[in-house]
């Protein structure tokens, strides 16, 4: 049952992934990625990490792409042109990703010990209260930085949505 | 077989990553190169979490968030420097923008 759900999801996840690399129109990508994003939040439950499972479906797909789709109709983006220099990705770059991705897959397999197995329920620190005090005791300080990167990034937006730069 | 194997995780997390690469090698608009950014953090985020899983520590979780508030700001800051290229040249395509050449 755990196989089957997580190799629906990762097949819905790479396909989707593989629609946002060769759709031309990014309405289309975003859409592809938003439902990336649901399919890995289901892995996430999987791996037991249901703060991380909600955040993602809250702030990934719920808030940033929410983003991208709203400057996508804002700017009426169409289609991208075709350039004609794609033939060396073709013949080059896709056979290296295979190479490189069976390479990936291979070592994996060899290094990590076939017992290593994921199964529902086998971890259960990912909770949010477990989180939450992991946050503020341990990671307190990059947690506080969090917020000073949060507010340059505010800043840095108001500023660029203001001012007239050549 | 009732357990899913680790390693299954993270080649879906390099496979993920890859087509990430891909996207933002190839595609010419740049809207699309930045939302194949948004899919490498994701597939980073996985690898995170099943280790985590591995390691039977949160601390995984915590930097998986971390990526997610990073991913959040530089939405919000690409997003504005995209608006603000669209305003003054009136074109995404990449190749279009190329001020920063000569």
């Amino acid at each position: 049952m755990e196989v089957v759900i997580f190799l629906a999801f990762a097949i819905v996840a790479v396909v989707c992934a593989v629609n946002l690399v060769v759709q031309t129109h990014p309405i289309s990508a975003a859409i592809s990625l938003i439902v990336v994003m649901g399919s890995l939040s289901v892995l996430y439950l999987q791996l037991g990490a249901e703060f991380i499972a909600a955040v993602q479906v809250i702030v990934y797909a719920g808030a940033i792409m929410v983003l991208f789709v709203f400057v996508i109709m804002l700017l009426n983006a169409q289609a991208e042109r075709k350039t004609g220099r794609s033939l060396v990705a073709r013949y080059i770059g896709v056979p290296c990703l295979v190479i490189f991705l069976g390479l990936v897959t291979f070592l994996l397999r060899a290094l990590i010990p076939s017992s290593d197995v994921v199964t529902f329920g086998g971890f259960s620190g990912g909770t949010a209260r477990n989180i939450g005090r992991i946050l503020f005791t341990d990671y307190l300080l990059p947690f506080e930085l969090t917020s000073v990167l949060i507010l340059a990034a505010i800043l840095g937006a108001i500023v660029l949505a203001h001012k007239e730069i050549d | 077989m009732t357990s899913v194997p680790l390693s299954w995780y993270l080649i879906l997390s390099a496979i993920l990553f890859s087509l990430g690469v891909a996207g933002f090698l190839i595609r010419r608009n740049i809207i699309t190169v930045f939302m194949s950014i948004e899919l490498m953090l994701n597939a980073v985020n996985l690898s995170f979490v099943a280790f985590s899983y591995q390691l039977k520590q949160a601390d995984g979780h915590i930097f998986s968030f971390f990526v997610m508030v990073v991913a959040a700001a530089e939405a919000a800051v690409g997003l504005g420097i995209i608006l603000t290229v669209f305003k003054n040249r009136g074109t995404l395509q990449i190749d279009d923008i190329n001020s920063m050449k000569n």
